[in-house]
């Protein structure tokens, strides 16, 4: 008999769901998510497809999204010229893998600390620095690059792996996000901790961190995002330090010469983050959920 | 007497709060250092003249007085990231909220692939750069190819030489890009709006999806509304790399030329950081202003 009542009860719950919806709308809008949903795609797929061409259907008038012989020849062909450089490509990838490991974990580690504090207690100062964290999300990276040079110069940083690290880890989004996931986790449990005699770091590390993993994954997938892309710019000059992205985006500009070569770089440049999206997805959305500015 | 105990005050604070200032100093210090600093050093070398090499030479107000009056190039760029911002801002916001409404509806599979198409641009790296290949000038680009074989024109458009077209296709390309954290966001906020709420709107006389979005989803989810807004007016404003990297710097006529590309142009080229700083002070007021403005009207929807 419940059986019965409970699907009955589904039933109508999904009528009232449903009501709001008509079928002209539902149509239209499927349509409007088909025909972006193609233009987001469209150039991703034209990239992976470019390289996998061999050069003979690179320049065939149109051009076309698919490839009749596909060809590892474009992968081959860059990592013939990698060879050909002067610093091994291993360098390169050691470059990417401190800026990265040391900037994400800075950001995690660093970000986390500065948002428990300030999600769960009130004390002197803790409502103005909560503002400046808010309105820091405006200071673009782009925007205080030079002074941030200069400062870099100053401490003697220009040219290291820290001159790229630091303005990373500075920045608040990282505080940001992980302050919004934290006000969620219930008082009680922060209380019980500190009846068993917790402080305030024990607290952090041994309740909130584990509760809190799918904002700190998110935060590390965001900041592998960002590192990843960093070509180092101004920050670093000497070539044995740049890291990937620099490298191959210095092939891209080779011109059209080497446009079988500039796809297979702009797969590989694709696929890193998109794969790291991939595999953390849930955790990345569970985080977003709490992303919401408060007035 | 009272300074005595104001002291003790400070100390006593101290005391109670000594493990939540350390836990916060690390990422203090490297906030101010590299984040908060830079613009204080902003605003004081943005009235100096600077070359790195001499020290700063205070000169008062005569860089907002040279970027604002004499540097014609610096007005053309103010127009050109105004375009920008006016266009990509509110479209890529708007966009980020609508695709995730939508997306929101679905099922779990088919909402966790859509996600990922619309996300992945905004990751990508520098596959952006295919878009050279698609507005190529010779007939091996999409947009040639596809114009001439339909009939449009008979001769291949320079894309990225044409002053008129420059714009326009920096925006598309900024628009394919701007998917980005607001959006994800804007789903994960979607996710967490009372679903009874759209219950008690049924029964209450809601008539249509349009009706429940106004009254119920959108005050709902204010916060991330907010959150994107700041996200998306940062980035519409400070777009440079793309124009850089497609159309080439400086861009036919200065026709791609945006606040930041100026910026780049004094301050990594020429060596003129006052008045690098300078452009940096003004654009920051920009996005400062244009925050103060989207957050009010934000605050009246629903």
């Amino acid at each position: 008999m419940k059986i019965f009542s409970d699907a009955a009860r589904r039933l109508r719950l999904r009528k009232i769901k449903r009501r709001n919806r008509s079928l002209g709308g539902d149509i239209g809008l499927t349509l409007i998510l088909l025909i972006f949903g193609m233009f987001s795609l469209f150039p991703l797929i034209y990239t992976v497809v470019n390289a996998f061409k061999p050069l003979s259907e690179v320049f065939i008038f149109p051009p076309r999204l698919k490839v009749d012989n596909p060809t590892l020849n474009n992968f081959k062909d860059l990592g013939g010229i990698l060879e050909g450089f002067d610093i091994p490509f291993s360098r390169y990838i050691f470059n990417t893998a401190a800026i990265t490991g040391f900037g994400t974990v800075g950001t995690v580690l660093f970000g986390s600390m500065a948002a428990f504090p300030l999600a769960k207690y009130k004390f002197p100062g803790s409502s103005v620095m909560g503002h400046i964290i808010v309105y820091a999300l405006m200071f673009n990276g782009a925007v205080t690059a030079i002074p941030n040079y200069i400062i870099m110069s100053r401490l003697g940083m220009v040219d290291t792996y820290w001159a790229v690290i630091l303005p990373a880890v500075g920045s608040t989004l990282g505080v940001y996000l992980l302050k919004n996931f934290m006000v969620q986790i219930p008082d009680s449990m922060l209380e019980a901790a500190k009846i068993d005699g917790a402080g305030e770091f024990q607290t952090y590390y041994k309740i909130v961190m584990p509760l809190c993993k799918p904002a700190w994954i998110t935060l590390i997938i965001l900041s592998f995002q960002q590192m990843w892309g960093t070509t180092g710019g101004i920050f670093i000059y000497s070539e044995e330090l740049k890291p990937v992205s620099y490298v191959l985006a210095q092939l891209v500009s080779g011109g059209i010469a080497r446009t079988g070569v500039s796809s297979a770089v702009a797969l590989i440049m694709l696929v890193i983050p998109v794969a790291a999206f991939i595999i953390s997805q849930s955790n990345v959305m569970e985080t977003m959920a709490t992303s919401g500015l408060k007035e | 007497m009272k300074n005595n105990r104001e002291r003790q005050s400070f100390a006593s604070i101290w005391q109670k709060h000594k493990a939540k200032y350390l836990m916060i100093m690390p990422f203090g210090i490297i906030f101010v250092l590299f984040t908060l600093l830079p613009v204080i050093a902003s605003i004081f070398l943005s009235f100096t003249s600077f070359n790195m090499v001499s020290a700063p030479k205070f000169i008062g107000f005569q860089n907002y007085i040279s970027l604002l009056v004499e540097d014609s190039v610096f007005l053309t760029a103010v127009k050109n990231t105004m375009i920008f911002a006016l266009v990509t801002g509110p479209v890529s916001y708007i966009m980020c909220f609508i695709f995730a409404w939508l997306i929101n509806e679905l099922p779990r599979v088919p909402r966790a692939i859509l996600t990922l198409v619309f996300y992945a641009p905004s990751i990508s790296g520098n596959a952006y750069l295919v878009w050279q290949l698609i507005f190529s000038s010779d007939t091996y680009g999409w947009a040639n190819a596809w114009l001439m074989k339909l009939g449009i024109t008979r001769q291949a458009i320079l894309w990225f030489q044409t002053e008129g077209y420059i714009m326009p296709i920096l925006i598309i390309v900024q628009l394919w890009l701007s998917l980005g954290v607001s959006f994800l966001s804007f789903i994960a906020g979607l996710q967490t709006v009372d679903k009874s709420l759209y219950e008690s709107a049924a029964v209450e006389g809601i008539k249509n999806r349009w009706q429940e979005l106004w009254y119920i989803t959108l005050p709902s989810m204010k916060p991330q509304l907010m959150f994107g807004a700041v996200m998306q007016i940062t980035n519409s404003l400070s777009v440079s790399q793309i124009s850089i990297d497609l159309v080439g710097f400086p861009s036919v006529n200065y026709a791609g030329h945006t606040i930041l590309t100026h910026l780049y142009d004094y301050g990594n080229l020429r060596y003129e950081l006052g008045y690098a700083c300078t452009i940096a002070v003004v654009l920051f007021l920009i996005m400062v202003f244009c925050n103060i403005i989207v957050q009010k009207l934000l605050r009246r929807v629903g």
